[in-house]
């Protein structure tokens, strides 16, 4: 299995929670403060428990199109979309498939793909993502941009996995419920 | 911000400290609760176990809250101690009902932490040494700042003390740092070289209004809700007023407050309000609003640059002729109506010729705005505006043309109506009255070489002024002539470096800059003296907003190092003079800097707005009126998040009872009590203006971004914003640019005969041939180099009326691979 595909800028953005998470199964992170209910793991530095989820095979995925999926849990919808031209942060024998929360960042409203402008845009308050660009804010009224999902391809199988999350997703006090 | 980990944050625990907080940023002032708590501690998963009451062990529904890493942040006390602080939208807030926009989402990031956004803030006074900054205290900064002052008072009077003032609302104003600034200023050291934080004058953006009778925040915001049609002239409110656009004119767009109109007013014909928007630009606004409205129910009135007078004055001229203006309202309540009629004549066809819009829409846009409707009611039209007509094509001609309209309409002081400007800053403006008669011209002053001293308040005329260029660059001249003076002096006292400052100032030209703000800014660059500011959170703050509701921002934090309120940087000053004074036996001088004995913000806001109109005291200009003395720390505590509108009506038990909307009872705001009619003909580009026009090929075009607040003093320092601006971006037409070769991402010059300026091409397909957008006073690629320096009769700019050439500089590579060229607007 490959690693996860960044840009070195991409990796400077995503910070020190870029650690690899490269492995097929469910990785739990023990610490002294593990994270439950009334206690999350927080200050701490490590990583947390990211499972590894098929997203799907490659072929046979359509072009300009979001695939939706949920990570890392059934709550928590994504949207996985092969650009059709490499992108930074894209994985897969193109380099071209990114993924991202399908909540937006601002209240939680369901972002909808819109394939002509090739961005995320929310309905609610109308705020606006770019997937070519890291799920930068084009326009909008969230503070954060769209969390990545981040993805690995493993070319055996052709099946692209998502292993990690960089960005808080909506509604959540930690990635990992 | 203590962690890198963006994937979790730290929940308040139940007994977290909440205190109160309007955002600091843009004129609609979203109410936010601040909860802090030790840092160590952390609030449960748990409904029960949190101070927000909410369940995070699952996933939580859409719409249930606004809260991200950028909410967060860790700050130190003095003490040393840590603590968590998290700064949300408040649901209870009438405002902004929990909405937060990008701008105050961001509040918690921008308050201080050593290892934060905020990191490279000012903490203490520093001065200039010829080559390098230092650090020094208070005393030796007021020594040096008060001893040239009172040289300079007494040798040349106080004309020889210029000074660049913020007079706004928000963090880096409000009524008590307008106050102690503005006594300092205007009573103290008597001084009329002023200007204010956007333009080169001491001067209001709208005079003409005022003047008529009708001062230009009249109404509510609830008014949007009610309104039959909302005409937006030259405003941009997805963008720049968020979340009144959001939280109160959407609703009334899809629908959603016709149970409430039918409630209101019974009777009259009702339906979701149609959107009329004035702007040669397709904004992010006109897109939204056609989305959620549909086309037919928007009407975009791209006109020409500069012809908004022709436009009004073709809708005022065929309301009269289809006999849709009230008669009654106009015999009774009016005067000047027959003067205004006849010279603001334009036919339908003089019109469409000037502002380029269809003899069609120009019938569609009064019958939409002024047509009886099927009940037989007048419409209630709310006429906003802002920067599109204040930095337009003669603002007080405009004003006139408009608020003529507004009139004979009678689209005032009726709920559902209103005339207002939709604000920049929030306001907070409690002065003694100006020193002086006449509009000083304090850019061409300085250019001209006169002042000595210039003290530039929390605000950045580098980055915000027009003919922007010519300014900078005789500054840095005149400043530099003062370093080469003071890196000459070895070993000197204050008092000696005072006087090799003078000399330096008086007899080669030099000028002495001292700048107050939360950070060095740009102006370091050029300035000998540095104070530090505090903001909103880490002092006690008042302002109003755009529907004049005054709110009190808690102080929850410590402000870094020693820096402290504006207003009490100007007690410092003033106590300093005053022991100068009375040091060498001068009494009467000492006299004029007394009254500045505060600890507290608190003494200033009792001071000033509470102390005008009250008996015995000294005119005072203030947004509190005569009832200001009503509100009290203590009541608008108490008053939260929605505080009170001024003016203070009473106060019922510990409740202020404001006045929701102006001119209910037809009594304007003239010594006869009638709305005035001013005539305003219409009488093309000014000619310096034209001029420009003639010989470059390119309209600039400027305004906001969303996601930027004002000069990006803290944006500059958050990835966020500056992944996203790295420098000032300019729309350009899709089809402009490639004949350039230029594509998004490229640096482009941008020049004119009053200067250059870089920018970053944003091509699209939303913008005309030959017109482009420049994002106004960011902190690389400053828009006012190519502004001319025409003004109107009131000295203010026409910064959105200016030409330019466009050339093709070079591209940046991490532009191309790091910033979004897609189109901000959702169609």
């Amino acid at each position: 299995m490959e690693d996860v595909k960044v840009g070195r800028r991409f990796f400077l953005k995503s910070g020190g929670a870029a650690a690899a998470v490269a492995s097929s199964v469910v990785i739990p992170i023990h610490n002294a403060n593990a994270a439950t209910p009334a206690n999350p793991a927080l200050g701490s530095t490590t990583a947390l428990a990211y499972p590894a989820v098929a997203v799907g095979k490659v072929k046979g995925m359509p072009v300009n199109e979001a695939v939706s999926f949920n990570y890392p849990d059934d709550s928590s919808m994504c949207y996985a979309i092969k650009m059709g031209v490499p992108v930074a942060g894209g994985v897969g024998p193109d380099s071209d498939i990114v993924a991202y929360s399908a909540m937006c960042t601002h209240m939680g409203c369901p972002i909808q793909y819109d394939g002509g402008s090739r961005t995320f845009k929310c309905g609610c308050h109308f705020s606006i993502f770019d997937p070519e660009q890291h799920g930068q804010m084009v326009c909008g009224q969230a503070t954060e941009n769209l969390p990545v999902i981040k993805l690995s391809y493993d070319a055996k199988t052709d099946t692209v996995h998502a292993v990690g999350v960089d960005g808080l997703i909506y509604g959540r006090q930690s990635n990992i419920l | 911000m203590s962690t890198n980990i963006n994937d979790r944050i730290a929940l308040p625990p139940k007994d977290a400290q909440t205190t109160n907080m309007t955002c600091h940023f843009c004129i609609v002032g979203c109410g936010y609760h601040v909860y802090k708590w030790d840092a160590n501690k952390e609030g449960g998963r748990a409904a029960d176990q949190n101070a927000l009451g909410l369940d995070f062990t699952t996933q939580l529904p859409p719409m249930q809250v606004c809260m991200t890493k950028a909410m967060t942040n860790t700050i130190t006390d003095k003490a040393g101690k840590r603590w968590n602080i998290m700064v949300l939208p408040d649901k209870e807030c009438t405002v902004n009902s929990g909405l937060s926009s990008t701008r105050g989402g961001r509040m918690a990031s921008y308050m201080y932490a050593h290892d934060g956004v905020g990191r490279e803030r000012l903490k203490t006074p520093r001065v200039f040494k010829g080559d390098q900054w230092f650090d020094t205290g208070w005393d030796n900064a007021m020594a040096l700042y008060a001893g040239l002052t009172k040289k300079i008072l007494d040798n040349d009077g106080p004309s020889g003390l210029v000074y660049d003032c913020f007079d706004h609302g928000g963090a880096g104003g409000g009524f008590e740092n307008t106050w102690g600034t503005g006594k300092l200023m205007f009573s103290a050291l008597q001084t009329p070289m002023v200007r204010i934080h956007n333009r080169p004058a001491y001067n209001s953006e709208c005079h003409a209004t005022r003047e008529m009778g009708i001062g230009e925040l009249n109404n509510s915001y609830e008014d949007a809700q009610l309104s039959d049609t909302l005409f937006c002239i030259g405003a941009n409110p997805y963008e720049t007023q968020s979340n009144y656009f959001l939280n109160h004119w959407i609703p009334n767009i899809t629908g959603s407050t016709l149970d409430k109109k039918n409630k209101w007013f019974p009777g009259e014909t009702a339906a979701a309000a149609k959107v009329i928007i004035v702007d040669p630009r397709r904004t992010a606004t006109v897109a939204i609003a056609e989305q959620v409205a549909g086309k037919e129910n928007v009407l975009h009135l791209d006109i020409e640059p500069g012809s908004d007078t022709a436009l009004f004055n073709t809708l005022f001229t065929y309301v009269v002729a289809q006999g849709w203006q009230n008669k009654d309202f106009i015999a009774k309540h009016t005067v000047g109506y027959d003067a205004a009629l006849k010279t603001n004549h334009m036919t339908l066809a003089e019109g469409a010729k000037a502002t380029g819009i269809s003899v069609a829409n120009l019938k569609k846009a009064a019958e939409w705005a002024y047509k009886p409707k099927a009940s037989g009611h007048a419409p209630r039209t709310f006429h906003a505006y802002e920067k599109g007509i204040i930095w337009g094509n003669d603002n007080y001609n405009i004003q006139s043309a408009l608020v003529s309209l507004v009139i004979a309409t009678q689209n005032v002081g009726r709920r559902g109506t209103g005339v207002c400007r939709m604000g920049g800053h929030q306001e907070g403006y409690t002065r003694p009255p100006y020193p002086g008669n006449s509009k000083i011209y304090i850019d061409k002053e300085i250019i001209n070489g006169k002042g000595l001293m210039y003290t530039i308040w929390g605000t950045n005329p580098f980055q915000t002024t027009l003919n922007a260029e010519e300014h900078r660059t005789v500054l840095r001249r005149r400043a530099r002539i003062v370093n080469d003076a003071i890196s000459r002096a070895k070993g000197v006292s204050t008092e000696q470096l005072v006087d090799i400052i003078y000399n330096a100032c008086k007899y080669q030209g030099g000028l002495f800059v001292v700048s107050m703000n939360l950070y060095p800014t740009v102006v370091a660059e050029d300035a000998h003296m540095l104070l530090p500011a505090a903001q909103p959170g880490e002092i006690n703050l008042t302002s109003m907003n755009g529907e004049r509701r005054l709110r009190l921002s808690e102080k929850f934090m410590d402000a870094p190092g020693t820096a402290k309120a504006d207003c009490l940087i100007a007690a410092d000053i003033a106590n300093a003079l005053k022991a100068m004074y009375t040091k060498e036996g001068n009494a009467a001088m000492a006299k004029r800097f007394e009254g500045f004995n505060w600890k507290t913000e608190e003494d200033a806001f009792n001071d000033g707005f509470r102390r005008a109109g009250r008996p015995g005291v000294g005119p005072i200009d203030s947004q509190g009126g005569d009832t200001g003395y009503l509100a009290t720390y203590a009541l608008l505590r108490k008053a939260g998040n929605n505080g009170v509108q001024l003016p203070i009506k009473k106060v019922e038990g510990d409740k202020l009872i404001g006045t929701p909307i102006h001119y209910a009872d037809n009594k304007f705001d003239t010594a006869d009590g009638k709305a005035h009619f001013k005539p305003a003909p219409y009488t093309g580009l000014p000619a310096r203006v034209l001029e420009q026009k003639n010989k470059h090929a390119f309209w600039i075009n400027s305004g906001r971004a969303n996601e930027v607040w004002q000069t990006a003093y803290h944006d500059q320092y958050n990835t966020f914003v500056r992944d996203r601006y790295p420098m000032a971006f300019i729309e350009m037409n899709l089809d402009d640019a490639k004949k350039m070769g230029v594509s998004g991402g490229d640096v482009v010059e941008v020049f004119n005969d009053f200067g250059s300026t870089y920018a970053m091409a944003y091509p699209i397909k939303a913008l005309k041939p030959g017109q482009t957008f420049m994002l106004f006073g960011y902190v690389k690629g400053v828009h006012g180099d190519v502004v001319t320096d025409w003004t109107d009769r009131n000295v203010v700019p026409y910064y959105k009326g200016t030409w330019a050439s466009i050339k093709r500089v070079g591209s940046v590579d991490e532009y191309k691979v790091s910033v979004s060229f897609k189109d901000r607007r959702v169609g």
